[in-house]
């Protein structure tokens, strides 16, 4: 066995700080806590305002505007449909409603982040490290800091799922950016362009294509990690998943997994249509 | 002040030298200077003097690699010079700080490039625009001057199509409107001719010519096609590792060719003029 004599514990003093600075703290992380929670409940509500054939119609007609097959659109607005058949309807919106909230978040916070990078190298030096981290860790370990900083429930599983899901679109917008063609941007640059006009005009359009591939991605990663965030009390789909592991309910496992797997369609079907919109025309 | 008298563009003594920390080099000192090139430091203009008058076409011609880019780049600070200056209408150019240089670029300057450098994701009409809207320019009145300059370079009814779905000749046309548009003082043109075919490159030449006889531009084009030099230059300067070797009107060097460099250049058109002069004895 591993000698007395060297063991030694650091959890007393995590707890001991979580511990100051709730208390020093804890009137900040509750009004961010709060904001957080009207922000969120307020999607919640509206998306459960809309009546559920309404969703089926809006998920084939988006799907049938971006591939214009019908077989696809008919499939992704079934996939709606057997959602709310398997009688998961609110926990998959209250899902969606947490996605949605940490993508929106993860996109304020990203997309500036990655144009940062591209423009200022030496902060690319500092964040890469940062991301490639935030990436190989399992996301279970986000967890941690988010449940001691604001417990149990849905803010701290937004906050896990956006350190999550963050990553993917700051290096896409980063790399999009830096992608962007130097004879385009030699080009702005002799007719006049300032920095700010360069961004504007040539930069941030052209790597669109790639900042909308990592708009995806992210939602992707965020509906992943919602799932995992059951754990520390967001409701949803994953809760039903963890509640049908703990009573080895298969079958009811079965339904609430395949409700997952068909949000994850739709969502990657409908972010990844938008992104070849985007595409420079090659013809009128 | 007597503007005709003054050259419309003087370069006085300008060096580039790409590789090596700018501030410590003493371009006098000949040794030291050949000791950093052993070291890897390229000197790509080499103590470079001259002057163009207004409405003249001056044609800079040399092998690949002589210099001929980092040259024109120079002149409107795309490439720092290392030093040296440059005066554009009695403005010292190479002393202007961010924001005088940005206004420069704006309204003294305009530069076409060989690969075009047009934006993929704007159609003909945008693109020519470009430059006016970097201005400031309303875009009623960029519009109104954008398709007289589509006209002019013979793309009328194309205003609405992509980049992407032009042929690289009419791609040309749309970088060359583009720099019309901004209604410079002086058109920087960088072989701007040399990725397209041979038959498409004499029609654009042709058509340069045209219009060079109703806007009456001060031109600085770039080649290394000695055909298309003697075509379109009033003078033409060679140059050969950074050096022009010889600057003079295009029938002066064909006859009298400064050394052995230019003699190999111009060789072949020397053989025909001697020819068409009755002269074949003269031939080496
Ligand atoms: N950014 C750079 N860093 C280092 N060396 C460079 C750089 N740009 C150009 N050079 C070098 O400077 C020299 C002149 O290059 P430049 O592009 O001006 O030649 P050029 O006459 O335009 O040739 P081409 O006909 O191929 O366009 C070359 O030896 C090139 O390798
Ligand atoms: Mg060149």
């Amino acid at each position: 066995m591993f000698p007395d004599a060297l063991q030694f514990h650091i959890a007393s003093y995590i707890d001991n700080f979580v511990k100051w600075l709730q208390i020093s703290y804890g009137a900040t992380f509750d009004a961010f806590s709060n904001f957080l929670l009207t922000i969120l409940l307020g999607i919640q509500n509206a998306l459960l305002l809309i009546p559920w054939w309404v969703w089926v119609v809006v998920v084939t007609g988006l799907a049938w505007w971006q591939s214009r097959k019908i077989f696809t659109a008919l499939v992704l607005g079934g996939l709606m449909m057997l959602v709310g058949v398997f009688e998961l309807w609110v926990p998959a919106i209250e899902t969606l409603a947490i996605v949605i909230t940490s993508v929106i978040i993860s996109l304020v916070i990203g997309i500036p982040v990655g144009v940062a990078m591209a423009e200022w190298d030496r902060l690319s030096v500092v964040i890469t490290p940062l991301l490639d981290a935030m990436q190989t860790m399992p996301s279970f370990v986000y967890l941690i800091p988010a449940l001691m900083l604001f417990g149990l429930g849905k803010v701290p599983a937004v906050i896990a799922t956006v350190i999550y899901a963050v990553p993917p679109v700051i290096r896409l917008t980063d790399l999009g950016i830096r992608q962007v063609s130097a004879t385009v941007q030699e080009a702005a640059r002799a007719f006049g362009a300032t920095r700010w006009q360069m961004l504007k005009e040539v930069r941030l359009p052209l790597a669109m294509p790639s900042i909308l591939a990592g708009v995806n991605q992210t939602t992707m990663m965020a509906l992943a990690m919602v799932v995992v965030a059951s754990m520390i009390g967001a409701r949803g789909l994953g809760e039903r998943v963890l509640l049908s592991l703990n009573r080895i309910a298969i079958g009811n496992g079965f339904e609430a997994g395949f409700a997952i797997v068909a949000l994850a369609i739709i969502i990657d079907r409908l972010t990844q249509g938008v992104a070849r919109r985007w595409q420079p025309p090659q013809t009128n | 002040m007597v503007k005709d008298n003054k050259p419309l563009l003087e370069v006085r003594n300008l060096w580039k030298v790409f590789g090596v920390n700018e501030e410590n080099i003493d371009l006098n000192d000949l040794a030291a200077l050949e000791q950093l090139e052993a070291n890897g430091a390229v000197v790509a203009v080499r103590n470079v003097s001259f002057r163009v008058k207004r409405g003249e076409v001056f044609v800079i011609m040399g092998l690949s690699g002589s210099g001929k880019s980092t040259l024109i780049r120079c002149l409107l600070r795309l490439i720092e010079p290392t030093s040296g200056q440059v005066i554009v209408d009695g403005e010292d150019v190479t002393a202007m700080d961010e924001k005088q240089l940005i206004q420069f670029r704006r309204n003294k300057v305009a530069m076409v490039f060989q690969h075009y450098g047009l934006l993929p994701h704007r159609n003909v009409l945008e693109n020519v625009a470009f430059g006016l809207k970097l201005r400031g320019v309303s875009r009623e009145e960029r519009e109104e001057r954008a398709l007289k300059a589509i006209e002019q370079v013979g793309l009328k009814g194309w205003e609405k199509y992509y980049p992407g779905s032009l042929s690289g000749g009419m791609q040309q046309r749309v970088g060359i409107a583009r720099a019309l548009v901004q209604d410079p003082d002086i058109l920087l043109m960088d072989e701007p001719f040399s990725s397209l075919d041979p038959l498409i490159r004499r029609e654009m030449q042709d058509e340069l010519l045209k219009l060079q006889e109703s806007v009456k531009k001060t031109i600085i084009f770039v080649t290394h096609d000695l055909n298309e030099a003697l075509r379109l230059g009033d003078r033409m300067a060679v140059m050969r590792e950074g050096v022009f070797v010889q600057v003079g009107k295009p029938q002066d060097i064909i006859i009298k060719p400064a050394d052995e460099y230019v003699r190999r250049f111009v060789q072949d058109e020397r053989r025909m003029a001697l020819v068409a002069a009755g002269n074949r004895k003269a031939l080496p």
